[in-house]
């Protein structure tokens, strides 16, 4: 159906999407650019000589144009013939990680490539799994309204997630929870949902509130809406009992489930970090995991935890409404906000054009989103649709956590900006991501299975 | 099947709108609505330097720099930088060890960081900053820097023109608005501390980028918003740097305090406090050696007695009690009283120093020969003034009289922290007498010899004769006459120092009765042998009882006697007789200034007086104990002595007052000279070292009004 001259090539392809595209890749290399700007060298050299990270990231960015192009040049059916062994593969490459991996930052999730250049498999397996779960979906036999198709689902996606975890990539992995996104749209029960925010905010008033209140708050709604609905009890029995087992479950969220999370599940850095944004410090001495690497904690911890936030905030409020100008940060020049390159990045654009730059550069990614959603409710293909969707998921969320993370409003976790950190491995999966969804749309008017 | 959920795309589209309004929220609060950010990033990332103007100059009434500015170095280290140092060459040049070294090289970086300077050791001597500059290179990381400091060519009023010393906390919270920062330097007393915000100047500031480690990385916004400093502005005070020179000698080797004023102007023309100290002993690196020494030392070398100290002023009070009496109109000139050598009137007869019938017989003959029975008689006949039929209206009278002449109140000298000095309050009296009612003039029958409870500072008694000189006005006493490009500011500030005050009316003829009286007194009086050639003048001596040993010898005057044009004041502390050593230190001062030279037998006179050492005892035994020479005075000053470093150890030797009287006893037992020199120096420890014998002899003293 598709013919690939010259004259068609762009048929079909979303050119507002490219168009956003390069326009936050370009915004992406400027930022990096304010932040390694040395006035003392002259950086019309320093463009084109690959030892700067704006150079490398420009060296990254045409690669992912050739990249691009490969992908619209190919043949749709290709993502769904491939969706399978990709994901092996992707999973294999995650395992390969912990034989072959290399310590970048305290995570052992970079394989090591030709040239200088490292390749992080949890980064790509986003596509695979993405693509999985679109095939799974999409499969004629599949009724997704069923919790058997939900649990198979579930498990696809819990799995690279694990082994995330396990490479010490706590962002990476609840990048994967952004998939219920597509699992919601395809019919996932809103009960999920409404279940997964409650317990989210359970927990954060677990933080907050003494353990105390916090019970007798619950035990008060609890009465009262079993006051409010005394009629309808009379008739159905059952439900009094639903509102008493939900209750119940409040309470072991908040007296035994919150301090397991904290103390057996997560780091003792990274309890620490929740529990700093809260205002609250953490005791690492209740962490079961802090134990066994009192030493290597001790040696590591230099700052304080809220170094980073701190000092990210101080660089987007200094900003103020106009900027303090490109290239004319101090916060910036003086290097005061770490990793600022790649996760806090935001920082350098908030700190030089202020609340009218971050607006307007919110506004963009807000069109973005809404354009991608646009292209998955276009989709004749229940495969395209469940891949727009997840892509859509992706990137808002790395967007969200990242820009929450910056202002304050999210812990610290290792989460990128899409298309504007520094970072092969990120630039080059989200390239992916999206031109596989292009290609796909170009072929909307196919089925596919 | 899906087709049935086509309503979540739009609720995700919601999801994702709510949560980009939060993230928007959280902006508009922390970039629009917080001002702590830009604030916490200038703190952060904007070095200030700040650049020291030079001190405005103090010059005397011929232009001369009573102190000046003059550069000194300091050697600063970067830690970070200072790899590959020749510790032994440096430690050789600055004499130190290598222990020390390394000390002061980690205290550098605990305060100031291993990227920033610091300095390393402070006012180089010039020898050793050649030794260092020569070999700078052999040093990487470190750098010398010049610094300005003060220098006082003179050698002296180290009273009077204060010191600069580095701010500390407790400053800082005193003039938090002033714009001070840790590590300045500040005028601390004296002028320096008076006209601070003139002298100081404005500062520049520089601001800097530095990075996160505390480098510098260039200049801020290109300098825009850098502000250059401007030079303090220099002041020209009164005094007459010679006149001041000499008084300090004269003093020397006793505890006292001169201070002479130009009654024409109020202006100060000397103001001398004895024990003093070489004010270049509290700059540069000196001032660790020498301030502790200075705050210990039992005879205190840095307390102003020209303005602090406070004396009864004995018979120098005598011309002001008349001038009340004949303002009042209870005595005529003629007044006589008939003395036969004591006072008996309010029984427990006073003393008069004169027995030869008529010496009283009208107020000049009363002031000329100080007679203490007619001026004792003059005050009673104040207080009970038959006008108010009530002791202490009378006394209030009287006192309001005092508060005119200036005593009994600050006078506003541009010095910080001048004492009032004490004229008594009638709720004192009432107190301590059980009541209004109980007390008339016989009760504090002696302050009208200047004793019982008034007491007075030398710049109140010089300002006194200074009214008396101008026949009933005075100026403010000051130090600066003007200011350097004064402006409208600095003219309203000293506006308070040449406007006359003129509180009291009384007539001229009253005041002449009492200049021909202190004339007499030196031609026929008790200051007959004092003299200033080619000058008549007008004087009064004072032998001041007091609690604390060997009456105080004082004496004020003006001169010359028509048209004056110096009025002075001098104390000198458990002297004896006013006549024998205030009196000839007053008269050289004068003839120095109204002559503008000595003579050569005033010369050899001065010479003499000199070193006359009147130091008490207790002092004395202080200094052996310690085993301390007396505290330099200023004009003898010189390094080899300077080597004389206080040890701190000697503290714990200070002994508690118990031990002080076996000392005495001592050193009754030792020949009559203590160490090799004359001791110069200062004020007896009131606490310990009153001896009981004089404290007997004292108590007799008090009823028999000496005078």
């Amino acid at each position: 159906m598709v013919n690939y001259n010259n004259n068609n090539f762009s048929k079909g392809t979303d050119l507002a999407v490219i168009l956003l595209y390069v326009m936050m890749v370009a915004i992406g290399i400027l930022c990096i650019f304010m932040v390694e700007y040395n006035p003392n060298l002259n950086w019309s050299n320093s463009f084109l000589t690959a030892k700067t990270n704006y150079s490398k990231q420009i060296y990254f960015a045409i690669f992912c144009a050739f990249i691009a192009i490969f992908i619209l040049l190919m043949d749709s059916k290709v993502f769904t013939a491939l969706s399978n062994v990709s994901y092996v593969l992707g999973i294999l490459l995650m395992l390969a990680t912990f034989v072959l991996g290399k310590d970048i930052n305290g995570s052992k999730s970079w394989i090591p490539i030709a040239g200088g250049f490292n390749l992080q498999p949890a980064e790509l397996c986003k596509i695979f799994t993405a693509l999985i779960l679109a095939k799974f979906i999409s499969k004629p036999e599949t009724d997704f309204s069923k919790l058997k198709s939900h649990l198979i689902a579930g498990a696809m996606i819990i799995l690279p997630a694990i082994l995330s975890v396990m490479q010490h990539e706590l962002g990476l992995a609840l990048v994967y929870s952004a998939f219920i996104f597509a699992m919601y749209r395809e019919g996932l029960p809103p009960v999920i949902l409404v279940a997964l925010l409650s317990f989210a905010i359970l927990v954060i008033a677990t933080l907050l509130l003494d353990p105390t209140v916090l019970s007798i708050i619950i035990s008060v709604i609890a009465g009262l809406i079993i006051l409010n609905l005394i009629k309808r009890f009379k008739r159905n029995k059952n439900s009094i009992l639903v509102i008493l087992s939900i209750w119940m479950i409040c309470f072991g969220t908040i007296k035994y489930i919150v301090p397991y999370i904290f103390n057996n599940v997560l780091e003792c850095y990274q309890s620490t970090r929740i529990y700093s944004m809260m205002g609250k410090e953490y005791d690492c001495g209740q962490n079961v995991k802090s134990f066994n690497k009192t030493a290597i904690n001790k040696k590591t911890v230099r700052k304080p935890d809220d170094y980073n936030v701190k000092q990210s905030k101080i660089a987007i409020g200094s900003g103020g409404f106009w900027g303090r100008g490109f290239l004319k940060g101090t916060q910036t020049r003086g290097k005061y906000v770490p990793e600022q390159h790649t996760d806090f990045i935001f920082t350098s654009l908030g700190e030089a054009f202020g609340f009218v730059g971050t607006f307007t550069f919110l506004g963009l990614y807000l069109f973005f989103l809404f354009r991608l959603i646009r292209i998955a409710e276009r989709q004749r293909s229940t495969f395209s649709r469940v891949y727009a969707y997840s892509v859509v998921g992706i990137f808002f969320f790395h967007i969200a956590v990242n820009i929450s993370m910056c202002i304050g409003l999210f812990p610290v976790v290792g989460i990128p900006l899409p298309l504007i950190s520094y970072g092969g491995s990120s630039l080059l999966t989200f390239t992916v991501l999206v031109f596989i969804l292009l290609r796909l749309d170009a072929d909307r008017q196919m089925v596919l299975r | 099947m899906s087709v049935y959920n086509q309503n979540r795309g739009g609720i995700i589209q919601i999801i994702i709108g709510i949560i980009f309004t939060i993230l928007i929220a959280q902006l508009i609060s922390v970039q629009i609505f917080s001002s702590k950010y830009k604030l916490a990033a200038d703190n952060n990332a904007i070095y200030r330097k700040i650049i020291y103007p030079d001190r405005g100059i103090i010059y005397d009434r011929r232009k001369k720099a009573l102190l000046e500015n003059t550069i000194s170095y300091d050697l600063a280290v970067i830690p970070n930088e200072a790899k590959g140092v020749d510790t032994n060459m440096l430690c050789q040049i600055l004499n130190i060890d290598k222990a020390t070294y390394s000390k002061r090289i980690i205290e550098a970086i605990i305060k100031n960081t291993r990227v920033k300077a610091s300095t390393f050791e402070a006012f180089l001597s010039a020898e050793t900053y050649a030794q260092l500059n020569e070999n700078l290179y052999r040093f990487p990381g470190f750098t010398l820097s010049e610094r300005s400091i003060r220098s006082y060519p003179y050698n002296t009023a180290a009273h009077v023109l204060g010191y600069v010393a580095e701010v500390d906390v407790n400053f800082l919270q005193k003039h938090a608005a002033e714009g001070y920062e840790m590590g300045d330097y500040a005028g601390m007393t004296g002028l320096e501390r008076f006209y601070e915000p003139i002298l100081m100047g404005q500062r520049g500031v520089t601001r800097f980028l530095r990075d996160n480690k505390g480098k510098i990385q260039g200049a801020y916004e290109k300098g825009i918003y850098d502000t250059l400093a401007i030079a303090g502005r220099n002041i020209f005070t009164s005094m007459d740097v010679e006149v001041q020179q000499l008084a300090e000698k004269l003093l020397q080797h006793k505890i006292g305090s001169a201070v002479a004023i130009n009654p024409k102007t109020g202006g100060i023309i000397a103001m001398a406090s004895s024990p003093g100290y070489n004010p270049n002993l509290l700059t540069g690196n000196q001032r660790r050696k020498t301030i502790g020494r200075l705050l210990l030392d039992t005879a205190r070398p840095i307390y102003n007695r020209a303005i602090k100290g406070q004396y009864p002023p004995g018979s120098t009070f005598k011309p002001l009690g008349a001038l009340i009496a004949l303002d009042l109109g209870l005595i005529t000139p003629a007044y006589g009283y008939n003395c036969r050598g004591s006072y008996g009137a309010c029984g427990d007869p006073r003393k008069c120093e004169h027995h030869n019938p008529g010496h009283a017989a009208n107020l000049q003959l009363a002031l000329a020969y100080s007679c203490n029975s007619y001026f004792l008689q003059v005050f009673r006949m104040a207080i009970d003034d038959p006008k108010y039929h009530n002791a202490k209206k009378g006394y209030l009278k009287w006192k309001e009289y005092l508060n005119a002449f200036g005593l009994g109140r600050k006078l506003g000298v541009d010095l910080p922290s001048e004492n009032r000095a004490n004229i008594p309050d009638t709720a004192q009296y009432s107190r301590d007498f059980g009541g209004a009612k109980y007390w008339n003039s016989c009760y504090m029958l002696t302050l009208g010899i200047g004793q019982d409870r008034m007491t007075a500072t030398p710049l109140q008694l010089a300002n006194a004769m200074a009214y008396l000189a101008n026949s009933g006005f005075y100026y403010t006493p000051h130090f600066v006459d003007s200011i350097e490009n004064e402006d409208e500011e600095d003219k309203v500030m000293l506006e308070k120092y040449r406007s006359k005050i003129e509180v009291t009316k009384i007539p001229k003829q009253y005041f002449d009765v009492i200049k021909e009286g202190m004339h007499d007194v030196t031609v026929i009086g008790t200051a007959a042998f004092i003299k200033v050639p080619g000058h008549d003048f007008c004087a009064k001596t004072g032998t001041a009882q007091n609690p604390h040993g060997k009456n105080h010898s004082l004496f004020v005057c003006f001169a010359p006697k028509e048209n004056p044009t110096i009025a002075v004041a001098v104390v000198v502390e458990n002297a004896g007789y006013g006549s024998t050593w205030a009196g000839p230190i007053a008269g050289l001062m004068m003839e120095k200034y109204l002559n503008d030279t000595l003579t050569t037998e005033s010369k050899l006179k001065a010479e003499n007086l000199s070193n006359v050492d009147l130091m008490p005892a207790a002092i004395k035994s202080w200094y052996v104990r310690n085993n301390k020479t007396e505290m330099l005075t200023p004009i003898e000053y010189n390094n080899d002595e300077l080597a004389d470093v206080w040890d701190m150890e000697m503290l714990s030797e200070i002994a508690p007052a118990k031990a002080v009287m076996d000392t005495l006893k001592k050193i009754d037992t030792l020949p009559a000279t203590p160490p090799s020199k004359p001791l110069p120096t200062n004020k007896v420890n009131k606490e310990n070292a009153i001896d009981p014998l004089e404290k007997k002899k004292k108590a007799t003293a008090q009823k028999n009004g000496k005078l």
